[in-house]
């Protein structure tokens, strides 16, 4: 499990994460959501040792992120970022090779080869596998970065914003392979996501935060509520049950 | 509506690694002859017959083996050295228009050069060229600093940058060049030219060649850090040990190169942006087509310093400069019709 104890993170004055003590990483799918500024990024952050806590500790299956030799980190836990902007013009095939770095130093063997081969065709991207990431779209490009994360062979995979500028049918796309990762490959998914309703619809749980604390943290259908969400935002949200399932009405 | 169009997809990848191994040939076979050619060019007489003639005792063995051989040899490992320079600069600012000369290393350099002209003058060019790279190093901390908080995304700002702050340098060194007479002996450095270069004058640069080296087992991981920290950091990258090495990398190829040849502008800069339009950024799959095209540049731009108008020679940087500065203009207007 990913156990954030007392964690507290400030940006001068500003404190963006306020104590918070959560477990995260269980089966399945976790969202995280929240509004703008409520710490979501930063709880990742914190998470994948790229911010240092004020307060608290991070430990990560036993062990603590602080103390811990990053490469040995990166070999339980993968963190995809949100905006990555790649500036080099590396094809899908290196960026996915890079993916098997914290295994292979380096030094590619058969069995990383086996690895990224499989990252590749789980993601369908034999055929772009050449091309370079500037030349695919937002939907490709994206893929090629979750093929990197599961060719790190992690058990959690953090991703941080994964809908970010894609199109309706991407985003669709996009969801549906999360949820693959942990039903058919049993990945532990944590993902920050704005789309409420992609939330309810593909995490099992989901954790709201609001001015860096963690307002509710339960199981999807709970928290799809209008009393709930309405304290999330501070905005209005109308719940409707749909087909069976809960679908948040926000755009009035 | 009946059916849904399918998925627009864009056609598979068009990767034709014969015509990159095609290219590859032709390279090595270039620099081959070039380096060939330039050992036999220049005012006396060298040829492969009057070698033959003469024997190993001959004149013209002479002047092969204490001038032309090092010559060459130096050239080829500062084209080499100097893009490679460039290549590993690029990764770790993530921008493609900076180089040695456009970040300021190049002039902090030159400062600690003649740093050691005016403390110690008669310091031998080993220590010289360490002095050199320290300043060099301590200029590659200051752009990284300074640069920081240029966001990544602009492009054209953080070599702007690095120009600035190469011309606040520069402006130091010469004021103190002009107050202490030394002007003449910066004039020697702010011209890149081979023509002093002989045996027992020219031996640094293989420091030089040995950063190449350096750079290439530490190849992959100037790759990851060419993705940014967050994803160095997330693949068990210690970000800022790797970025260290690839400033001493930088600073010691800069410093190495200023003592032996001089200064020598844009190949850094047009070298590894030609090779990204080739094979990419992958840094281990870059070196050596960055060092190869490096080398066969400035040994073909040397070989016109010395033949345009012979017997003199012309400075290599006016030729390289020239030439180079093209190669950039092109580059960057390639860049801008593409929509970027």
């Amino acid at each position: 499990m990913i156990a954030l104890e007392n964690a507290t993170k400030r940006y001068g004055r500003q404190t963006v994460v306020d104590d918070v003590s959560l477990e995260l990483g269980g089966e399945g799918v976790t969202a995280l959501i929240g509004p703008n500024g409520a710490g979501k990024s930063t709880l990742f952050g914190l998470v994948g040792r790229l911010v240092t806590p004020d307060a608290g500790r991070i430990v990560v299956d036993g062990m603590d992120v602080a103390t811990t030799p990053s490469h040995r980190l990166a070999t339980v836990l993968a963190v995809l970022r949100q905006d990555n902007h790649v500036a080099a013009r590396l094809t899908v095939h290196d960026l996915v090779e890079f993916g098997r770095f914290p295994h292979s130093r380096g030094r590619l063997t058969v069995h990383d080869r086996e690895h990224i081969e499989r990252a590749i065709s789980y993601l369908e991207l034999e055929a772009y596998r050449h091309r370079f990431l500037d030349e695919l779209s937002g939907g490709q490009r994206q893929r090629a970065f979750i093929a990197m994360v599961l060719a790190q062979d992690t058990k959690y995979v953090l991703l941080d914003e994964p809908l970010n500028n894609l199109d309706l049918r991407h985003m669709t796309e996009i969801m549906r392979l999360v949820r693959q990762l942990a039903d058919e490959l049993g990945k532990r998914v944590v993902t920050v996501l704005h789309d409420i309703n992609f939330a309810a619809t593909y995490a099992d749980r989901i954790v709201a935060m609001r001015d860096g604390a963690v307002v509710a943290d339960a199981p999807a259908r709970e928290v799809m509520r209008p009393e709930v969400l309405a304290a999330v935002y501070d905005t209005a949200v109308d719940v409707r049950e749909i087909d069976g399932r809960p679908v948040a009405l926000y755009y009035g | 509506m009946t059916a849904l169009a399918p998925a627009p997809t864009s056609t598979p990848a068009r990767v034709r690694p014969s015509r990159r191994t095609w290219v590859g040939v032709l390279v090595g076979v270039l620099l081959v002859i070039l380096a060939a050619t330039s050992l036999f060019v220049g005012v006396s007489d060298v040829t492969p017959a009057s070698l033959l003639a003469g024997g190993a005792e001959s004149d013209a063995a002479f002047l092969l083996v204490a001038s032309r051989i090092p010559r060459t040899v130096a050239v080829v490992l500062v084209g080499a050295s100097l893009g490679i320079a460039g290549l590993i600069l690029q990764m770790l600012v993530r921008n493609k228009f900076v180089e040695p000369s456009t970040t300021g290393v190049t002039e902090f350099a030159t400062l600690g050069a003649l740093v050691t002209m005016i403390v110690f003058p008669g310091m031998a060019v080993l220590g010289k060229m360490g002095v050199a790279a320290v300043f060099g190093l301590v200029g590659t901390w200051v752009f990284l600093r300074v640069v920081r908080v240029v966001p990544v995304r602009q492009l054209v700002l953080v070599p702007l940058v690095g120009l600035m702050l190469g011309g606040v340098v520069a402006s130091v060194t010469v004021f103190f060049a002009y107050r202490l007479d030394l002007l003449q002996s910066l004039q020697q450095w702010s011209q890149g030219s081979f023509a002093s270069v002989m045996q027992g004058r020219y031996e640094l640069v293989w420091i030089a060649g040995l950063m190449v080296v350096v750079a290439w087992i530490a190849a992959d991981r100037f790759s990851v850090i060419g993705l940014g920290e967050e994803f160095a950091t997330n693949l068990g990258l210690d970000y800022r040990r790797v970025v260290t090495i690839g400033m001493v990398v930088v600073a010691v190829i800069t410093a190495a190169v200023l003592v032996t040849a001089g200064m020598i502008p844009f190949l850094g800069l047009v070298v590894p942006n030609v090779v990204s339009l080739l094979v990419g950024d992958n840094v281990r799959r870059a070196i050596p087509w960055v060092a190869g095209l490096g080398a066969v540049f400035v040994v073909a731009c040397d070989i016109l310093a010395r033949v345009l108008r012979f017997p003199y020679e012309i400075p290599l940087s006016l030729i390289v400069g020239v030439i180079g500065a093209a190669l950039f203009l092109w580059l960057l207007l390639r860049r801008r019709s593409r929509a970027h």
